[in-house]
């Protein structure tokens, strides 16, 4: 009845941004601290063949900005000062941070993207489906399923997804399934073959991070359902005259969403997390990926932009989800 | 009290309903006819809400139900979703209980009714949206065009409650079922809901069946009335023939427990008559007569077979009682013995009791910021629960705090046990004031003051066995586990528990037993005043009257000064030696319960008492009600001036210039004769009752 | 993530208002698991993993990291039960060493996450107020700080006894979603009459939150202590795969997976061993924890599990 509720709604979302400002930053410095204490890129520099002399690994590292013996602030402020203006300094083979992180970061959202979407989908309706069908056969299945899924890290199942490929490849002799990288070096074709290309190397990466997706969605969403299926709206639904399939669909997976967007968030930290090792297994060159590797080379100012990055994601994750939450439910915005 | 043309509309046989082989219904047989009211009356468990939903198919997967439900001859038992969706909201129609849980609360109000529409009618989307507004119109909803567009958490839960019965009536049905369509709601807004529902039935023609636990509220409204008890219909009979001569010794036993607002001739409230025992477990029922183990008047007979419900020669009264006959023309007394102890011990009337201040409590406020925000919290507004509350309790004496909800009771209660400086105004516990109290003194104090909860099992720790919870207070104390040891046994026998049952967990209780825990937990530290905060709202009639003949035996025997709060008014005539009456955070009326009872000064409580149904057919039509429109203003504006003036019958019918006293100058508390105080510019006593 | 727990504690009320003297809760709740089949069957297979990780390595002669010259690569046999690795390594010595180490480190991850998750969100959700602002930051703060840097960074430079701090690790950075639940079940239950009725007579805050708020929330706490051994235990599993778990020459089911990947093509038995105990366990976990949700919570008709079963690595990479 109050026509200021979009403003209020509005100023919600901008208070929770606010807050979510601030742990960025917070979480910004303390990775920063951590990397730059934790991590000996002398050591690296000092290890290489043939040894180095140590004034030059000193110049080297001061160009870097990472030189252990300047204290932490200054070396912080320094990469603060260049950070605020979009620079993220330099990796540690003397490469533009900010160029290495464009490159990467379309790589691993396209996948988490991908997987996410897909999974979510199906596992929403599988969830929904089940819980009607419950303790019908087609309910015991995809419920083993997916309890079978969830009990599989995701490394593991990357690697028997690849196992499968390479035995399905065998069998039919061809290169049917690519799961190595983005795409084929050198394919020759048009933009169909190309895109086909994609596709097919695609795949299995989603797979992993989808079916895993689809197993957790369906697992909660069944759960949501059955909650909403003793209550007394989907009753009075039924008391006015809508059949129970009518009901379940208008007013019990309607309603039963509502809790999915506070999901929505966590199960996207997991899926995160699993990527890093989905690309590190399938040779994506993603910000994961490069986590592991830039942790093995000492490489201070990619390990701090990555973990911005995981950062950044984890909270527009958390936004979205309260956006879902505010879109799903009147009593969020109307209250 | 039409006749009744021709055959029912709604006629069930021989119904049984069972839950995974434990019977919920044994052989129902009600027949409902066009225009008329039928009361169901039970008390929990009794099987009558499970009733009214297997009439609609609308029980659970799990429930079995066998019998025959019949709609102008159409069997509905047995038949598939497709049909009895043709059936329902079409020419059956429900309106449940709980009208928050019943709204699906991601759509519009305005939505939910189109929907009832436009499933059975072939109606335009504007066509039906304009039927809804129409009907939300008739229910009395204010503004129905831009209510329409709220969502369910936006009404209050009396507009909830329309909204639920123009849901209802939107198809024209031929039968309208209510399931305790009041019993959520106060008492104010459930005398415009019940004054709705009988428009509703008046429009649509329809038969109305009423479940209710409420006797009262069955005497105000039904033609008939059927009496359910452990799953079976025990006695039915038409409304007057039914409160005056019951048959069934239940129904007596009913009738004597129910707290009355109406005194008897000398003008003090007869005792109540609690029915020994509770009901029987569905799943373990006697062999029998199911009440038999409860009923004085049992004998052998009644334990061996179920008497059949049967009628006196061809009158429309029948019982399902061997000894009917003996019954008809006793009163619940010269059934049901009341231990002598048990009932009501007054002081004489009129005089207080001498001894010391034991709570005074004067111009207390309380206002809560209104938050907005998940995080970064801001205040955008106050709400002033507590605005100006004077309380005054001697020792030994019982003060009744009556309100609807928001009035600012329990906010008063818990302001006055946190013993600590209050936001405004003063309060004295013992005669000492809390805004000089060391942490010591505090705790020392709380001795004195312990409080009883609404609902039993939500005060008692489900994990506690109830000897510890009864030790609770005694270890808070410091008490040496000697005195422990002794005073839980003490404690159990004194509230009428057996102390072998001290190991036992609260769920392996009773409601009216663990109540009693509840009020031994409290008694354990020989408070002086006794808080009870809604002690007996969350229980059965019949069991009600035993925790309240408990409590005044226990007034009795300890001298002990209750704070008694409830929003029942016939409770706190039985129990009150004084009755204090709040109203959006304010004390609007106080003084002795006999004299504000009978001669109510504020317009306030005459529209509170006006409201509560009498369990009394005949008294109950000559009555006038007074009717409070709309809910209470939020407590988040502060009115100038009178704060009842919106909703005031006195109010409207003044001249407009004598009406400006009240828009501008907020009346104060003022003495009106002996200790009777009432904050009214322009009291004048009305008799309501 | 609020629907289970509020059923959960709605679970408590559920009343039969019956004098007959129903059977214990305890005694309800184990009739209930003991008819969930498949928890059952879970239990028994957890019990069988235990006494394989436990007793396994005394069955055999030979211990994980004995080298067997004569036989490399070589398919499983009378002598090697199940095969050997590229060095020569017994598998099934191996991978009952690597069983077991998973086995405790998921264990102890999983009791000391939730009990610092129920001190944590108890805390916060019956203080309320500052104390709750800064619990609530930090929580939030440890959910989008990666863990799995702090982890990757420390872990390879542990010795010997290292794997302790490794659990440690692990645990620390998965309290977080648990303490934010028993957080939102502290605080109604905080409102609750009986936490009230409580502070009304005088006991202490402290003394409320032992006797009142953890017992009333236990229930949730053991299943998600159930849950959480699975998760810590494929966290602990991802790491290591990496390198950047328990380190050699020390094996974990992670490890063995990893030195298998490369061979499990052609030298199946290298792989799938270690693979399918860290499956067939992690399963038989959540079975364990589906049925304990169900027997423990009455209002749960068998529903689906919330989303505390979460991926690999869930505490790391946060």
């Amino acid at each position: 009845m109050n026509p200021e509720r979009g403003p209020d709604v509005l100023a919600y979302l901008a208070r929770r941004l606010g807050y979510y400002v601030v742990l960025l930053l917070v979480a910004v410095c303390l990775s920063y601290a951590l990397a730059a204490t934790a991590l000996q890129p002398r050591a690296y520099f000092e290890a290489r063949q043939p040894p180095p002399r140590p004034a030059a690994v000193q110049a080297q590292l001061a160009e870097l900005g990472i030189d252990d013996h300047t204290p932490l602030y200054d070396r912080f402020g320094r990469w603060a000062a260049h950070a605020v203006r979009g620079d993220l300094g330099r990796t540690i083979d003397d490469t533009s941070v900010s160029d290495e992180f464009g490159r990467r970061v379309g790589v691993s959202l396209r996948l988490l993207v991908v997987g996410t979407a897909a999974g979510t989908v199906a596992g929403i309706l599988a969830g929904a489906w089940t819980a009607v069908r419950q303790y019908r056969l087609s309910d015991r299945l995809v419920t083993l399923t997916s309890f079978l899924l969830l009990s599989t890290p995701v490394f593991l199942l990357a690697v028997l997804l690849k196992i499968g490929a390479i035995r399905i490849n065998q069998a039919l002799g061809t290169d049917l399934i690519q799961f190595t990288g983005e795409k084929t070096p050198g394919l020759q074709g048009g933009w169909a073959a190309h895109a086909r290309d994609r596709a097919v190397h695609l795949l299995l990466p989603s797979l992993s991070i989808g079916l895993i997706t689809l197993a957790t969605y369906s697992r909660y969403q069944r759960s949501t359902m059955l909650d909403v299926l003793g209550s007394d709206y989907l009753r009075t639904a039924q008391a006015k005259g809508l059949t129970r399939r009518r009901a379940l669909l208008r007013h019990g997976l309607r309603t039963a969403l509502i809790p999915m967007s506070t999901f929505f968030s966590y199960n996207f930290l997991a899926v995160f997390t699993g990527a890093i090792f989905t690309e590190a297994i399938f040779g994506w060159h993603g910000m994961g990926e490069w986590l592991v590797a830039s942790i093995g080379k000492d490489d201070v100012n990619s390990v701090v932009a990555v973990s911005t990055f995981a950062a950044v994601v984890v909270l527009l994750s958390g936004f979205v989800a309260d956006l879902l939450h505010a879109a799903l439910d009147p009593r969020v915005r109307h209250s | 009290m039409n006749g009744r043309p021709g055959d029912p509309v709604l006629d069930i046989r021989g119904l049984h309903v069972d839950f995974a082989g434990v019977p919920a219904v044994r052989g129902v047989d009600l027949a409902l006819h066009r225009g008329e009211v039928l009361g169901l009356v039970g008390e929990s468990g009794s099987g009558k809400s499970v009733t009214a939903l297997a009439a609609m198919g609308l029980l659970p997967g799990g429930a079995g139900v066998r019998g025959s439900v019949r709609l102008d001859g159409t069997e509905l038992v047995g038949a598939g979703d497709a049909a009895l969706s043709a059936v329902r909201g079409n020419r059956i129609a429900m309106v449940f209980q709980d009208p928050l849980s019943a709204f699906t609360p991601v759509y519009r109000i305005g939505d939910q009714i189109v929907e009832a529409l436009r499933t059975h009618q072939d109606l335009s989307r504007e066509r039906a949206a304009e039927r809804a507004v129409e009907l939300l119109d008739l229910v009395g909803i204010p503004e129905p065009r831009v209510r329409a567009a709220a969502f369910p958490h936006e009404f209050s839960g009396g507009m909830r409650q329309r909204a639920m019965i123009a849901m209802a009536m939107a198809n024209d049905p031929d039968v309208i079922l209510a399931d305790e369509p009041t019993t959520a709601l106060d008492v104010t807004v459930q005398a415009q809901v019940l004054d709705v529902l009988r428009t509703a039935q008046r429009e649509t023609g329809a038969a109305l069946l009423l479940v209710s636990h409420d006797l009262g509220v069955i005497a105000g409204t039904a033609d008939r009335v059927a009496v359910m008890y452990a799953g079976r219909i025990v006695e039915t009979a038409p409304v007057d023939a039914l409160f005056a001569r019951p048959r069934m010794p239940y129904t007596l036993g009913l009738i004597g427990a129910v707290p009355r607002l109406d005194a008897d001739a000398e003008g003090r409230p007869e005792p109540l008559v609690p029915i020994p025992g509770a009901p029987p477990a569905p799943a373990a029922l006697p062999p029998g007569c199911a009440f038999a183990p409860r009923c004085p008047l049992a004998e052998d007979r009644c334990r061996t077979a179920e008497p059949e419900l049967a009628a006196a020669a061809g009158e429309p009264h029948l019982a399902a009682c061997v000894r009917a006959g003996e019954v008809s023309g006793l009163r619940p007394l010269d059934v049901f013995p009341v231990p002598a102890a048990d009932s009501p011990a007054r002081g004489a009337a009129g005089g207080r009791p001498d001894g010391g201040s034991v709570l005074r409590v004067s111009g207390l406020a309380r206002t809560f910021p209104l938050l907005k925000g998940a995080v970064f919290r801001r205040r955008v507004g106050s709400v002033h629960a507590v605005d100006g509350v004077d309380l005054d309790i001697r020792a030994g004496e019982v003060l009744g705090l009556v309100g609807e909800s928001g009035s600012g009771k329990s906010t008063t209660l818990f302001e006055i046990l946190e013993l600590r400086p209050p936001e405004r105004g003063s309060v004295e516990v013992l005669g000492r004031g809390t805004d000089a109290l060391t942490r010591r003194e505090a705790h020392a104090l709380r001795a004195q003051v312990q409080i009883v909860f609404q609902d039993p099992m939500a005060s008692l720790d489900p994990r506690l066995p109830v000897g510890d919870a009864i030790a609770e207070p005694l270890r808070a104390q410091r008490a040496d586990r000697d005195r422990i040891a002794r005073r839980v046994p003490e404690l159990m026998r004194q509230v009428g528990l057996d102390p072998a049952h001290g190991d036992r967990f609260p769920h392996e209780f009773s409601g009216g037993q663990r109540q009693r825990v509840g009020i031994a937990r409290a008694l354990a530290v020989d408070p002086r005043l006794l808080v009870l905060d809604e002690p007996v709202s969350a229980l059965d009639v019949s069991v009600q009257a035993g925790v309240l003949n408990l409590l005044l035996r226990l007034r009795a025997e300890l001298g002990l000064a209750y704070l008694f709060v409830s929003h029942d008014l016939s409770v706190v005539r039985h129990i009150a030696d004084r009755v204090s009456v709040m109203y959006l955070g304010r004390t609007v009326e106080a003084g002795a319960v006999g004299e504000v009872f009978a001669r109510p000064l504020h317009p306030y409580t005459q529209a509170l008492l006006s409201a509560v149904p009498l369990p009394d057919p005949v008294r109950e039509r000559a009555r006038a009600r007074i009717l409070l429109p709309g809910d209470p203003p939020s407590p988040t504006r502060r009115l100038s001036g009178c704060p009842f003036r919106s909703r005031c019958q006195v109010f409207a019918a003044l001249p407009e210039p004598r009406r400006e006293r009240c828009t501008t100058e907020a009346p104060a508390l003022a003495e009106q004769g002996g200790d009777h105080v009432a904050a009214c510019h322009f009291p004048a006593a009305r008799a309501v009752v | 993530m609020a629907t289970a727990p509020e059923a959960l504690l709605a679970g408590a009320d559920t009343d039969d208002g019956l004098m007959a003297g129903p059977p214990s809760r305890a005694r309800v709740t184990l009739h209930r698991f003991a008819a969930h089949r498949t928890a059952v069957a879970g239990l028994a297979v957890l019990l069988l993993l235990f006494v394989l990780a436990f007793a396994g390595p005394h069955l055999t002669r030979w211990s994980y990291s004995d080298i067997d010259y004569t036989a490399l690569r070589s398919a499983p046999s009378a002598r090697h039960w199940w095969g050997t690795n590229r060095i020569g390594q017994d598998v099934f010595a191996q991978t009952v060493r690597g069983l077991q180490k998973s086995l405790i480190i998921g264990l102890l991850v999983g009791v000391a996450a939730t009990g610092g998750a129920a001190v944590v969100g108890a805390c916060a959700g019956y203080f309320g107020g500052w104390t709750d602002r800064l619990l609530t930051f930090v929580t939030d703060l440890l959910l989008i700080f990666p863990g799995f840097l702090v982890i990757s960074v420390v872990s390879p430079r542990l010795k010997g006894g290292g794997w302790l701090v490794f659990a440690f690790l692990l645990a620390f950075f998965a309290w977080m979603v648990t303490a934010r639940v028993v957080r939102s079940m502290a605080i109604s239950l905080r409102e609750r009459e009986f936490v009230r009725a409580a502070r009304y007579m005088g006991v202490g805050p402290l003394r409320i939150i032992a006797r009142h708020i953890v017992p009333n929330v236990a229930s949730f706490l053991i299943i998600d202590a159930t849950i959480a051994v699975g998760s810590a235990v494929m966290s602990e599993t991802a790491l290591s795969y990496f390198g950047f778990g328990v380190q050699p020459p020390d094996v974990s089911l992670g490890t063995l997976i990893a030195d298998g990947t490369g061979a499990a093509v052609t030298y199946p038995w290298m792989f799938f061993f270690a693979a399918g105990l860290l499956v067939v366990f992690v399963l038989a976990v959540n079975l364990v924890g589906d049925g304990l949700r169900d027997a423990i919570d009455p209002t749960s008709d068998r529903r689906g599990r919330s989303p505390r079963t979460r991926r690999g690595g869930k505490a790391a990479a946060r």
